[in-house]
């Protein structure tokens, strides 16, 4: 793994998957809005062992700009060995319901943009055969509930998308990764409350990192939200609709 | 408010705390708080009612490969550096007895390893801080502000928030240390094998506190060196984990004992040679995870203190014997030498013996403590503020004769009111 591009490189937990990589002497290419916070990213990193880290600007609300950013990319990597995409924002629910157009925009933001970017890149990959493609999603996009569900709505559909894209993609030998985190303990989800639920992002990153190297389709991080989201999902309609969650 | 206590788990106190990034730090709307690294110091020198922490000062800036001179935020922990370093053939100048300490802690505490004698402290190998003070970054080295950088070595965090640092890295060729284990049969001994090998790099030697008549202060003493040879493999991290506080009875009197005589009987001969990894010669209790709950919910202190060289082998063994005699004694005994003191009005080093042993919380410990306070006092001695929970304002003062000077550095640079903890509170910073 060489090559490793990463898009909302500031997330904690994109930033860990880079440290990990940093020290197998990768070359990173970062994307972020904020140069500033990309610079001490880039700084760490290099000394963590990174052979070469590029940065450039990346705005999920400057789809217009995606062409030519997907291509500076692979102008300047050659090949892409891993493509993380990681930004998201976590929108406050209630203002997506009062105001159509935050709900508009937080849907662009996690999911139209995301959707836009991939479909750039798969094009790119599919010529190369050979790489890795990783998204990090959410399990609040396996069930919409009233707490989130405009996130849950933006999440559910890159998921979905994955799913075919993973299929398309399994024949030029690229592998497609959908990594649906609970709850982490990040700048996102500062102002929540902690509990024994709550991973750390070191532990998602690794996670993610062991994953891309063995191939393997699972998405849920830790791991054990694969039981908790199968009750969730198995709950029934008449009984989902009374509860508060 | 969270419950936040340190390594000691005495005391506790509803604090505060805040976890700002380097951005948010300039902003805090704190009037008063104490910095925090990882919580290792034992009591209270990183606790108050508003605390701030270091957490997210963890970005490393800049590593010059052929000086070996390191860059990095004051949260970067020696375990960090160590997992990066390592394998590119460097370590760290000076060391504490664990690696899950900031740099920002190691500075502020001017910690000490077990090669003091040849080398000094940590502060002896930075080179320059950043601090915010009062919402200001200020610079700081032995050049510029130079009374700052000395006080903030040893400043346990009164002088302000470190945010950086730039140290200087050792260069090693192997992860490997060559360490000959001495057996030596009372203190005497053990202090003349001290002697004779006062050029090893490293030494160190753990005392059965419980041995007394022809026996008394028979210890292991541990010598040791980098290799030359071995690959630079890095450590592993933690294996086992205490999960929850232990019942303390499990530590009374009878299991100390029976800990110190398996150390002690486990060498056999006078001499023993071996080649082992640098994790277990440095941090032998760092694969056990939370070890501080095995002494129960009602915590423990360490009790650490130097006495001058002058004070000797007399000085020692009063102590020693007032502690063999109390049977209130830990299972981790560490005798040290200490080459001489530095420039730092607060750091704890200064040339003689150093002794640290660790002790149950009990209503009758304190009093006791009260005693060896004395003796040390009569020494001319001090005890380690990363250590203490309790000592008295006098007993701070007599031992820190430069503590005027540090307050003096602190009001210039307006920091007496803004960084309080709850042990400068109690001995009067
Ligand atoms: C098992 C064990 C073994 C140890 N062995 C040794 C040893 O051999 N030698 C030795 O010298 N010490 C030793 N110690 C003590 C330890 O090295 C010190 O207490 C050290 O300061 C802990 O660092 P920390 O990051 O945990 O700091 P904390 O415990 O969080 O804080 C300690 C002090 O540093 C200040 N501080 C922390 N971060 C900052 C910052 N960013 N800016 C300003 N001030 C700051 C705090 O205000 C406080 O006064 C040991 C501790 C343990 C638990
Ligand atoms: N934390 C959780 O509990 C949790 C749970 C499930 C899924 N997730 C998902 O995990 C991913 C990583 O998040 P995190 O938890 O690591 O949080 P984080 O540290 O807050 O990271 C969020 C990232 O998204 C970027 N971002 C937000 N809006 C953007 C926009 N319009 N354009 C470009 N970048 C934008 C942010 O950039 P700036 O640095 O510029 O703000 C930041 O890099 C996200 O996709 C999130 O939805 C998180």
């Amino acid at each position: 793994m060489n090559n490793v591009v990463i898009v909302g490189a500031t997330s904690a937990m994109a930033e860990a998957v880079a440290q990990r990589y940093a020290e197998d002497k990768a070359n990173l290419f970062l994307l972020a809005r904020n140069q500033e916070k990309l610079d001490i990213i880039r700084q760490d990193l290099l000394v963590r062992g990174a052979n070469s880290v590029h940065q450039a600007s990346f705005s999920a609300n400057e789809i217009e700009s995606q062409p030519q950013c997907v291509d500076q990319i692979f102008d300047t990597l050659g090949t892409v060995d891993v493509f993380l995409i990681a930004y998201g924002s976590l929108p406050d629910q209630d203002l997506c319901q009062k105001d159509v157009n935050k709900a508009v925009e937080e849907i662009n933001t996690n999911g139209v943009s995301v959707v836009s970017l991939l479909t750039l890149v798969a094009n790119k990959m599919e010529t190369q055969a050979t790489g890795n493609i990783t998204v990090i999603t959410s399990v609040a996009g396996d069930r919409g509930r009233q707490s989130n569900y405009v996130y849950g709505a933006a999440k559910g559909m890159v998921s979905t998308f994955l799913q075919g894209l993973a299929q398309r993609m399994h024949k030029s030998n690229i592998h497609v990764l959908d990594i649906k985190p609970g709850f982490v303990d990040t700048p996102m989800t500062a102002e929540f409350k902690k509990s024994a639920l709550w991973a750390q992002p070191e532990q998602v990153a690794k996670l993610i990192y062991n994953r891309i190297n063995k191939k393997s389709n699972f998405s849920y991080a830790p791991s054990f939200w694969f039981a908790i989201m199968s009750i969730i999902k198995s709950v029934p309609k008449f009984i989902f609709n009374k509860v508060s969650l | 408010m969270d419950k936040l206590t340190s390594w000691g788990q005495y005391p506790y106190v509803h604090a505060d705390v805040k976890t700002p990034s380097k951005e948010e730090l300039p902003v805090l709307e704190f009037k008063s708080y104490i910095p925090r690294g990882l919580g290792r110091s034992y009591g209270d020198s990183a606790l108050a009612s508003a605390v701030v922490t270091s957490k997210k000062l963890k970005h490393f800036i800049a590593f010059d490969k052929d000086k070996g001179l390191l860059t990095c935020d004051a949260g970067v922990s020696l375990d960090e550096i160590l997992r990066i370093f390592v394998p590119q053939g460097w370590f760290l100048q000076v060391t504490p007895g664990t690696k899950f300490v900031s740099v920002g802690g190691a500075i502020a505490s001017d910690v000490h390893g077990k090669n003091h004698h040849i080398d000094g402290c940590f502060s002896e190998f930075v080179q320059s801080i950043t601090l915010v003070i009062n919402n200001q970054e200020v610079q700081c080295s032995r050049e510029v502000n130079s009374e700052l950088f000395y006080a903030t070595c040893g400043g346990m965090g009164l002088t302000g928030m470190i945010v950086n640092a730039t140290i200087q890295l050792r260069k090693v060729k192997s992860a490997y240390i060559k360490q000959k284990t001495i057996k030596t049969n009372n203190l005497k001994d053990t202090l003349a094998v001290f002697e004779e090998h006062q050029s090893s790099t490293y030494s160190v030697a753990w005392i059965d506190c419980l041995s007394d008549g022809a026996e008394f202060g028979r210890s292991l003493v541990m010598l040791g060196e980098h290799a030359e040879q071995g690959s630079l493999e890095v450590h592993q991290s933690g294996k086992l984990t205490i999960p929850c506080n232990l019942p303390s009875q499990l530590l009374n009197k009878y299991s100390i004992q029976s800990f110190n005589f398996l150390y002690y009987h486990r060498i056999r001969n006078r001499e023993t040679n071996d080649f082992l990894h640098y994790d277990p010669f440095f941090y032998p209790l760092d694969g056990i995870n939370n070890w501080n709950r095995m002494y129960g919910k009602n915590g423990f202190t360490q009790y650490q203190f130097v006495i001058p060289k002058e004070a000797g082998y007399e000085g020692l063994s009063e102590i020693l014997k007032a502690i063999v005699s109390s049977k209130q004694g830990s299972f981790l005994a560490v005798l040290k030498i200490f080459g001489k003191e530095n420039n730092s009005p607060l750091s704890f080093p200064m040339e003689g013996f150093t002794l640290a042993l660790d002790f149950k919380i009990s209503d009758s410990l304190f009093p006791f403590l009260n005693k060896l306070d004395d003796i040390v006092k009569k020494y001319k001695g001090r005890l380690y503020l990363a250590k203490d929970a309790r000592m008295s304002e006098s007993t701070f003062k007599t031992g820190y004769p430069r503590w005027e000077q540090f307050q003096k550095v602190r009001d210039n640079y307006g920091t007496l009111e803004s960084y309080n903890s709850l042990q400068s509170k109690r001995i009067g910073l």
